[in-house]
């Protein structure tokens, strides 16, 4: 709101100086110019974006393998999905459980660890970097190839527990623990919030804290009455990007499990099954049914979050 | 005014040495952090049978001998896949610095008809998960017979979609003094000329970020080219290491791990090289 505002007189300023005629002619000139620039983005949008989105809930309600005619079979694949489907409940359950888990713990390692790190503490930026260089490598193949060992029957984790003469398990290799291995790597990665929550702190003004000290606030008193609901927008942010995000996690599972999902489907994510479905057993139908469903999560899931914090998120110019 | 500027409002107030606990904590903290990627290093270095004998840092025995067998152990030499994903992430990021950097200029300057609606969608595509439109472009890129080319992977790019860096580079742009491109419109320069001229030269910060993180996150992306790159011919070097990890007994742990490292050195790099720009870009947008 406040941006617009700032931006409009500007706009005025430059305007009534070229007269009516010849601002209509010149506008018309820039949106011409406008849509020009923005053509690529207008053809991504729909053949990579929009287009496919349709042709998706179209596909939905079809059966379809790539090599025959879709058929239309109305329903099916959406009843077939929750009656019929204990994999796909399974994995809407792994899923849940992992986001559930991970995406707390690693916002409270980032907003405990911006807290620390925030006080004008020599050598910032080393931690800062340490912190944060997982959150760059921790999605890719490498890293989940090496999380894969480490948690390993042989591999260092159990070789560390070895040396306090505790046997571990194939951490791995075991339906209990398996996601838990997925969930620690995902928290793992908690640099880039982080840094979020970093710029966040720095932006609450000191004088708020100077006051609070006048006023005999303690140190716990100031974090829950300033820095606590200052941050709200910011721990909001950082949540919704989270959950989208972590709903779609996919390369971990996928090679910590070698493609399987296993032990057990204990670690058979939402988009591996949809993976799985659609491009191993070919059922693109049923594919499409799920990509929409999960669609229909993420945006309920982000819709109940922005409701949701009308209660709990402070702006500060409502006051 | 002998306050100190920024009071300390949680957890360590300067207890004596709290200081040096402090440091000592987050020393131990980012140690465990780091730990296992330290390992991985000192393992690849050592011979097959000590790794998972040793989970200390330091190897006995040194040697390369997993490097040079990693490097040969697939259909082509492991530098194969490193071009091909070079070719991918190279063309990847130009594309997206150029189409990105286009949009934002559009949306950051210039009126035009139903600009808010285009721009709520452009925002919507930032939440919009890649698993929605992804059966849909398979079946797209199948029919145009363009699987096994690079094609389905710059496709996005050089249309656009990846609207991260678009936001990026309008929250940018809005930062410029308009008083610059109007300077530049007296003199007679077009929207083509300013967006040259004097705009793109204004956003290099903004730039090097966009050409970082598309750097990053291709490199990384491994769904797209496990979906379209099938022909050994084609792998880059993510999908080379699920197949070296697929073919692999319990025995070759050591030359993965050396492959491991190579494929992340590129990353490394750039986050040594592209710090600054990094921070900056996840503070202002909350990228990952």
């Amino acid at each position: 709101m406040a941006d617009s505002v700032a931006v409009k007189p500007r706009d005025a300023v430059t305007e009534p100086a070229r007269g009516g005629h010849r601002s209509t002619k010149r506008s018309r000139r820039e949106a011409r110019a406008a849509y020009l620039f923005l053509a690529p983005w207008f053809a991504g949008l729909l053949v990579i974006t929009i287009g496919p989105i349709v042709a998706s809930l179209y596909l939905s309600f079809t059966d379809y393998s790539l090599l025959d005619e879709a058929t239309w079979v109305g329903w099916d694949n959406y009843v077939r999905m929750f009656t019929q489907d204990p994999r796909f409940l399974n994995s809407l359950w792994v899923t849940t459980v992992y986001v559930v888990v991970s995406v707390p713990m690693q916002l409270a390692f980032a907003l405990g660890l911006a807290l620390v790190l925030d006080r004008g503490l020599r050598g910032l930026p080393f931690y800062r970097s340490v912190f944060y260089l997982p959150s760059l490598l921790g999605g890719s193949v490498a890293i989940a190839i090496l999380w894969r060992k480490v948690f390993g029957a042989d591999g260092l984790v159990n070789a560390v527990l070895a040396i306090f003469g505790i046997q571990g398990t194939g951490w791995v290799a075991h339906p209990d623990y398996a996601l838990g291995t997925l969930i620690l790597l995902h928290v793992w990665t908690f640099g880039a919030p982080m840094i979020i929550f970093l710029a966040g702190l720095r932006q609450i003004p000191s004088s708020y804290y100077e006051a609070a000290a006048v006023d005999g606030a303690g140190p716990v008193r100031q974090f829950r009455a300033i820095t606590l609901p200052l941050l709200t927008p910011i721990i909001f942010f950082n949540l919704v990007l989270e959950l989208i995000k972590s709903f779609q996690s996919f390369t971990q599972a996928f090679i910590v499990s070698n493609g399987s999902g296993g032990p057990a489907d204990s670690t058979l994510f939402y988009t591996l099954y949809l993976y799985l479905q659609g491009f191993r057993d070919y059922d693109m139908g049923y594919a499409a049914a799920m990509a929409w469903v999960l669609m229909l999560i993420i945006a309920g899931l982000t819709a109940v979050n922005f409701l949701a914090s009308k209660y709990w998120v402070f702006y500060g110019d409502t006051k | 005014m002998a306050t100190p500027s920024r009071p300390i409002p949680f957890l360590f107030r300067p207890i004596r040495g709290g200081r040096l606990v402090k440091h000592a904590l987050l020393i131990a903290f980012g140690l465990v952090m780091i730990y296992p990627l330290l390992w991985m290093i000192s393992s690849s270095l050592k011979p097959e049978d000590l790794i998972f004998r040793e989970p200390g840092l330091w190897p006995s025995q040194v040697t390369l001998e997993n490097y040079t067998a990693g490097w040969t152990a697939l259909k082509h030499s492991f530098g194969y896949y490193l071009w091909n994903s070079a070719v991918v992430t190279g063309l990847s990021v130009v594309a997206n610095l150029v189409a990105c950097s286009l949009a934002a200029y559009a949306f950051a300057r210039l009126e035009f008809p139903l600009k808010k609606l285009w721009f709520t969608l452009m925002l919507g595509g930032i939440m919009l998960p890649y698993h929605v439109t992804i059966v849909p472009q398979y079946i797209m890129f199948s029919k145009l017979d363009l699987i096994n080319t690079i094609w389905p992977l710059l496709m996005p790019k050089v249309l656009a979609t990846d609207a991260f860096f678009i936001f990026l580079m309008v929250q940018f742009i809005r930062t410029l003094p308009r008083e610059l491109d109007e300077a530049a419109e007296i003199d007679g320069a077009g929207y083509w000329r300013i967006f040259i001229r004097v705009v793109m030269p204004l956003c290099l910060p903004a730039l090097a970020t966009t050409a970082i993180f598309t750097f990053i996150w291709t490199w990384n992306d491994f769904l797209s080219q496990l979906l379209y790159l099938n022909n050994p011919d084609n792998f880059t070097v993510p999908v080379a290491l699920r197949t070296f990890l697929d073919a692999s007994s319990d025995s070759s742990w050591g030359p993965m791990f050396a492959m491991s490292i190579i494929a992340l050195g590129p990353i490394f790099g750039f986050f040594l090289a592209g710090q600054k720009y990094l921070i900056r870009g996840i503070s202002t947008t909350g990228l990952k």
